[in-house]
């Protein structure tokens, strides 16, 4: 499977036009994070959880650092808090940008990959290169380097930037809302696969702001918690094909998290700006087609470099880069959405502040068992197809979903008993 | 010249190019560690014409392996940086570069074969052992030119 982080097969049986099985098999060796980080002190964790993945570490460090903030019954300064968001929308920048418009919009104009694109499509391809720069540049400003940053700390950051160092961003932020805007335009302009499933969107949500760290976790179909009670409403199950966790909401099965996700349950947080490109290009809310997400990412990446400008504008550098954090026994969780969707952290930590025991759960993982179920229904009318075209259509589908797979592979204990 | 490791120093026998990088720094020559985001490689070679680029490979030969290109010769095959944990490989991001004329007039890429890359590990014995030879290879070039 091409255009796809890390490795992913899928494997379909089909016998005339039934469909007999379809699995999605991850074969990355299963990751032992969780393993890795048991005995550490917490503050050695969010520089070892940001190396979890090369495309979302902020995501990771930042759920890590908050889940870690609620064990220790910590309060950042709200300039930090503002500054983690600046960062959040960096990552989602870089992030979106290259799945938008290298990894994604190839397959709506025709293309196998973005490198062919590229030689019909140079000023597209260079301009989508000059916005994920951006979002680097934002990344290495504040996370001392592009990735996997360094610069976050339990309780802050260990140095924070002046004003004056982040307006240096404002006119490549301007630059890139405008191309941003331009480009949801064209994407307007596909056509896209008419196949819809009900879905059970799964989101952060936030009374005041379109989610980054913060909120409670809620469902198009009417969840509505605080993140303690995610282990209450929500389980992973191991299944033989892969090493990545099937996650389902418990006693109702799978669900969908991620941008296309986010849009629906959160569409009246986005500015006015990005819900007017949104509209422009097509989306209608309730959006339940997975090939229109291309909509989706278009739409948060207006809002990233939209927030962004916003929170330059208003921000001032707290007091101290960040307040003292104590050792002491405790448990805390935490949920951010990284690009992909709704990451979820848990540790507990002993009276010295080593980990005791953590809980990681990806975005990939998440949406696994509900990329499987979209198979199940996309497939029956293509099955007559050529095998290579049936093929692409199946990877069209998988790659709409934005799944990281070598960040859904984890470790799970298993229990063998003998009689 | 310009020289980049490529690689994760925590996942294996991808630490490759990291290793190369850091043993020509103990040598007094500037090298560059890169860890992902390949395509962010664009922009670093931009600074230069000649770039000398060392990274982790899966070709099917023993751990250890070593290979050079000349990316103007011929290009890459995909799945021979497989190692990389991004989609958007080194090759990938060789031809893309070629095809946006961003590719630097002169490149070598030196290719150590990995055989494990799980999380969490160091590079095995003949990853580390060809790391150091191909270390001492770039800095014989380098002192030839100097």
């Amino acid at each position: 499977m091409s255009r796809v982080e890390g490795e992913a097969s899928l494997a379909i049986r089909l016998k005339g036009d039934q469909i007999r099985d379809v699995r999605l098999k991850i074969f990355e060796p299963p990751r032992l994070f969780e393993a890795l980080l048991s005995g550490r002190h917490f503050s050695e964790l969010p520089d070892i959880t940001a190396r979890i993945c090369g495309i979302c570490p902020v995501a990771y460090q930042m759920t890590s650092v908050h889940a870690i903030e609620r064990a220790l019954d910590t309060t950042v300064d709200p300039s930090v808090r503002l500054l983690r968001r600046l960062l959040y929308a960096g990552e989602w920048l870089e992030s979106h940008a290259l799945h938008v418009y290298l990894l994604h919009m190839p397959d709506f104009l025709g293309y196998p990959d973005a490198i062919d694109m590229a030689r019909a499509h140079r000023t597209e391809v260079e301009n989508a290169l000059r916005i994920k720069k951006i979002g680097n540049a934002i990344m290495s400003l504040l996370g001392g380097r592009e990735i996997h940053p360094v610069s976050v700390t339990v309780g802050g950051f260990y140095k924070v930037p002046s004003k004056a160092e982040l307006e240096v961003l404002i006119e490549d932020l301007k630059w890139g809302l405008d191309q941003a805007i331009a480009n949801m335009r064209r994407i307007g302009q596909f056509e896209f696969p008419d196949f819809e499933e009900d879905y059970e969107f799964v989101a952060l949500s936030h009374p005041d702001e379109y989610p980054f760290n913060e909120g409670r976790l809620i469902s198009s179909k009417g969840l509505d918690i605080d993140v303690r009670e995610y282990e209450r409403h929500f389980s992973e199950r191991q299944v033989k094909h892969s090493n990545a966790l099937h996650s389902q909401i418990r006693d109702r099965g799978s669900y969908l998290v991620g941008a296309l996700a986010r849009v629906n349950l959160n569409f009246s947080k986005l500015p006015e700006v990005a819900k007017q490109a949104a509209e422009d290009a097509g989306l209608r809310i309730p959006c339940r087609n997975p090939f229109k997400s291309i909509i989706a990412r278009g739409a948060e990446m207006i809002f990233a470099l939209h927030e962004a400008l916003r929170i330059i504008s208003v921000y001032e550098p707290p007091a101290s880069p960040s307040v003292p954090v104590p050792a002491r026994a405790g448990s805390g969780c935490a949920i951010t959405e990284a690009p992909r969707g709704s990451l979820y952290n848990r540790y507990s930590f002993d009276e010295n502040g080593l980990l005791q025991s953590a809980l990681i759960v990806p975005p990939t993982s998440q949406n696994q068992k509900r990329i499987e179920e979209d198979l199940w229904t996309f497939l029956p009318p293509l099955s007559s197809l050529p095998t290579n075209e049936l093929a692409r259509r199946c990877e069209q589908l998988v790659r709409s979903y934005d799944p990281c797979i070598s960040c859904a592979t984890h470790f799970l204990r298993v229990n063998v008993e003998r009689e | 010249m310009l020289i980049i490791g490529i690689g994760n120093p925590d996942r294996g026998d991808d630490a490759a190019g990291i290793l190369v990088a850091r043993r020509l720094r103990e040598r007094g020559i500037e090298a560059i560690e890169h860890a992902c985001a390949m395509l962010n490689l664009l922009d670093l070679w931009a600074t230069g014409d000649r770039v000398i680029l060392a990274d982790a490979v899966v070709y099917k030969a023993a751990a250890g392996s070593i290979q050079v290109w000349d990316p103007w010769k011929e290009p890459l095959q995909r799945i021979t940086f497989r190692a990389s944990t991004h989609e958007f490989n080194l090759a990938d991001t060789i031809e893309l570069a070629r095809t946006l004329g961003r590719l630097p007039k002169w490149m070598r890429i030196y290719g150590i074969e990995g055989r494990d890359f799980e999380a969490g590990t160091g590079p095995c014995e003949e990853v580390a052992s060809a790391a150091d030879r191909v270390a001492e290879e770039i800095a014989g070039r380098f002192s030839a030119r100097s």
